[in-house]
């Protein structure tokens, strides 16, 4: 018979865990580990300086690895029409897709220069802090959490939405305030998950959430009456109401009961590749306030206008601090058009969506878009 | 063992102190890799989000939980969500796989093909898949809470799931339970002594039937003297849905049933792995020496056929309790749905909480593990 030894085979895999538990653990202790490269002392808050940036980003790095490259990747919605979604011949479009074209022009001249990376909403933080993606253009709204602690910064706000519901006609709602003790569908991972307990909390309705991993996942448990409601952004359910089996049958609830401003975002710390990215998304409204369209930016290069010759660069020198050519934005414009061109063609009243500009209209036409300008 | 390195003993002591420290430093020079790098990266470290607010709501909850509750009560909560299937999974697929690894065996023709039909249709189709079709082709399609089908009265079947009345206590319910485990102590005591007389005297005793009379008859006087030891509250329909009553989520009836009848399939084979390499001989044995089938099978085959059963049902269990994780993709709040998914992506503080999840996972599974290697040894051969 076997000798008596397995009380030490059996303690084995107990000593092995918790080494490797340890190991995992150590980091977590207070003040960095020493030895190896020290982390050079940050004022909190502070923006680091390029030359205190240790060797894994210093700035401009983003800039100099996308030109090496040769395109940028750009983490999008696995399909949300209107804002990222690809047709049968695996073509993207979208105003989300657009944005990443607008900065492909802006930095290659050749709008083609996009790779895409459909990215679900577990997801997409993960591919952006690990490099997956250059630039995360994917609905994703501005918090103060996602800016501070994820170590991202947002370039600017592409689209003005908020969160809504979607019920069936059959039930009779007509009003979110009648969704006391509802069952919600929703997709895990997003803001709505949130915004959904703040909202029931405060009008002191109770509900249960149902989330899913994945929005068709969510939607189809909704089609099938699993949920008396699906939530997410109201452009999102203006376009997946388009998907369900008999889409008349649905109606989106007249409440919106968030601010969700959603913008493009990247890694925290290359403060030039952010740049291009703002002023890309800058000038892309500003060009629509100038009347600059992807039609007549041939034109518009030798137009009177002082504003009109700085955006396009045939006055000043606003593309070499970004490290790219001074005609960057006309590139950008000459592939996508203006922020408004942009609009009407993804998600405007003429597309199947039919959203109206509301608050997405430029600020001197009542809405709220607004950018500094390229001076 | 000597001081010296002309003893073996005394080398392969330093050379697996030396392969330890490598390991060590390692897995320290990692960590303090990955620390510096989300320092840099101005990502969140540390532990502390624990304590926030979570925020938001989980639709089934074991402990009390509310969104004003921390991200390390959610932690809880899916945890429990985890233990209740993983537990619940455990039991049925054991009980169904031993009942069609012994079906498979049946000298009946119909009973053995159908057994196959089984193991062989189950084990070959993906879990995601099973999951799939349970949640989205069974349980979903099922008529909305107004045209609820009766399953028992009061217990309704929608696609909401399952909803019964809810048990209430009542002021004898303590009485009662007490009654019944005296009951019950009582019976085993008689079963005993009932069962020891009989080796000495040869005398039989009604046992079955003063037991029966004890375990239904004294908590009985109670609920007839006192009251009612329980109460029943019925569901009632509400605008959307039932509104009070117990219900089981179709999300966790479709995870139960997925992971029960897959690892089901598997457990099956085992067992009649085992009882098929316990030898011919032993039956016929126990046949000469006057044995009924069933004796023979419960007392001769099956305590032998578990020294087999056993390794591989471990490796089942822990496969059915991993396999809990895919509760994602149908909705049902488990571990990696509560805290991987929604407090991961509130947080983004991916390397915590991925490291606790794993930590979890590999705590219950080392733990039964070690159970079950404790059940091995015991009905191992004894060595003499």
């Amino acid at each position: 018979m076997a000798r008596r030894s397995s009380l030490a085979s059996r303690i084995f895999p107990f000593v092995f865990g918790l080494v490797v538990g340890a190991g995992v653990l150590y980091f977590f202790l207070p003040g960095p580990p020493q030895g190896g490269k020290v982390q050079t002392a940050q004022q909190p808050g502070a923006k680091p300086q390029p030359g205190q940036q240790g060797p894994a980003q210093p700035a401009g790095s983003t800039l100099a690895e996308v030109r090496a490259r040769g395109y940028i990747q750009c983490g999008v919605s696995t399909g949300l029409p209107g804002f990222s979604n690809p047709d049968d011949k695996g073509n993207w479009t979208g105003i989300d897709v657009d944005f990443c074209r607008a900065v492909a022009a802006a930095v290659f001249g050749d709008a083609s220069k996009v790779k895409y990376r459909p990215l679900n909403a577990k997801d997409r933080f993960t591919a952006l802090q690990s490099g997956e993606v250059d630039l995360l253009s994917r609905n994703t709204t501005w918090t103060m959490s996602r800016d501070t602690s994820l170590g991202f910064d947002f370039a600017g706000v592409i689209y003005y939405d908020g969160q809504g519901f979607l019920v069936k006609k059959a039930s009779g709602i007509t009003s979110a305030a009648q969704l006391n003790g509802a069952t919600i569908c929703t997709q895990t991972g997003t803001t709505t998950e949130l915004n959904l307990a703040d909202y029931f909390r405060g009008q002191n309705m109770s509900y249960k959430v149902l989330p899913f991993e994945k929005n068709e996942e969510a939607l189809s448990a909704y089609d099938n009456g699993r949920c008396d409601a699906y939530t997410t952004d109201a452009s999102g359910l203006h376009a997946q109401r388009l998907i369900l089996k008999t889409p008349d049958d649905h109606i989106v609830l007249p409440e919106v009961i968030s601010k969700e401003p959603l913008g493009p975002l990247v890694r925290q710390g290359d403060p030039q590749w952010e740049d291009i990215v703002r002023w890309t998304l800058f000038a892309l409204i500003d060009a629509e306030e100038l009347g600059v369209t992807s039609a007549n930016v041939d034109q518009q290069m030798t137009s009177a206008s002082p504003e009109v010759r700085r955006l396009l660069g045939t006055e000043g020198k606003f593309g070499e601090p970004l490290g790219l050519s001074n005609g960057w934005a006309a590139d950008a414009l000459r592939a996508v058009g203006n922020y408004g061109e942009m609009f009407e063609r993804n998600v405007g009243t003429k597309t199947p969506l039919g959203i109206p500009r509301g608050l997405n209209a430029l600020w001197r036409n009542g809405g709220v878009m607004y950018a500094p300008p390229i001076r | 063992m000597r001081w010296s390195w002309t003893d073996p003993r005394m080398r392969a002591l330093v050379w697996q102190v030396a392969a330890l420290a490598a390991t060590l430093v390692t897995l320290w020079y990692f960590a303090a890799m990955a620390h510096q790098n989300l320092a840099r990266q101005h990502i969140a470290t540390g532990f502390g989000f624990l304590d926030n607010t979570a925020g938001f709501g989980v639709v089934q909850t074991l402990i009390p939980y509310s969104e004003e509750s921390s991200y390390g009560r959610a932690f809880l909560v899916g945890l429990c969500n985890t233990l209740l299937v993983a537990a619940l999974g455990t039991v049925f697929a054991v009980m169904l796989g031993f009942v069609v690894g012994v079906a498979r065996l049946s000298t009946n023709w119909l009973i053995a093909r159908l057994a196959t039909v089984y193991v062989e249709t189950l084990r070959n189709i993906p879990l995601l898949l099973q999951l799939f079709f349970w949640y989205f082709a069974i349980l979903q399609p099922l008529p909305g809470p107004r045209d609820s089908l009766t399953l028992l009265p009061g217990i309704f079947l929608s696609n909401r799931g399952i909803v019964m009345p809810a048990v209430e206590t009542t002021p004898s319910t303590a009485a009662f339970v007490l009654c019944l485990l005296t009951a019950i102590a009582a019976a085993i005591f008689i079963g005993r002594w009932a069962k020891a007389r009989k080796l000495r005297t040869g005398e039989s005793f009604p046992t079955l039937i003063v037991n029966a009379v004890i375990i239904i008859g004294l908590p009985g006087l109670v609920w007839l003297i006192a009251s009612a030891a329980f109460a029943l509250a019925p569901p009632v329909m509400g605008k959307f849905n039932f509104e009070g009553g117990w219900r089981v989520l179709p999300e966790f009836l479709a995870l139960l049933l997925g992971l029960t009848l897959y690892t089901a399939a598997f457990i099956a084979e085992i067992v009649r792995a085992g009882i098929q390499s316990v030898g011919r001989g032993q039956t016929e044995a126990a046949h000469a020496l006057g044995l009924s089938s069933g004796q023979t099978l419960r007392l001769v085959t099956v305590p032998q056929a578990l020294r087999v059963i056993v390794p591989p049902l471990t490796s089942q269990i822990l496969n059915l309790i991993k396999n809990s994780s895919l509760a994602v993709a149908i909705g049902y709040p488990d571990l990696v749905s509560v805290f991987a998914g929604t407090v991961l992506n509130q947080t983004g503080q991916a390397i915590e909480v991925i490291a606790i999840t794993m930590a979890v996972y590999l705590i219950i599974s080392l733990a039964i593990s070690f159970a079950m290697n404790l059940y091995n040894a015991r009905v191992a051969i004894v060595g003499r």
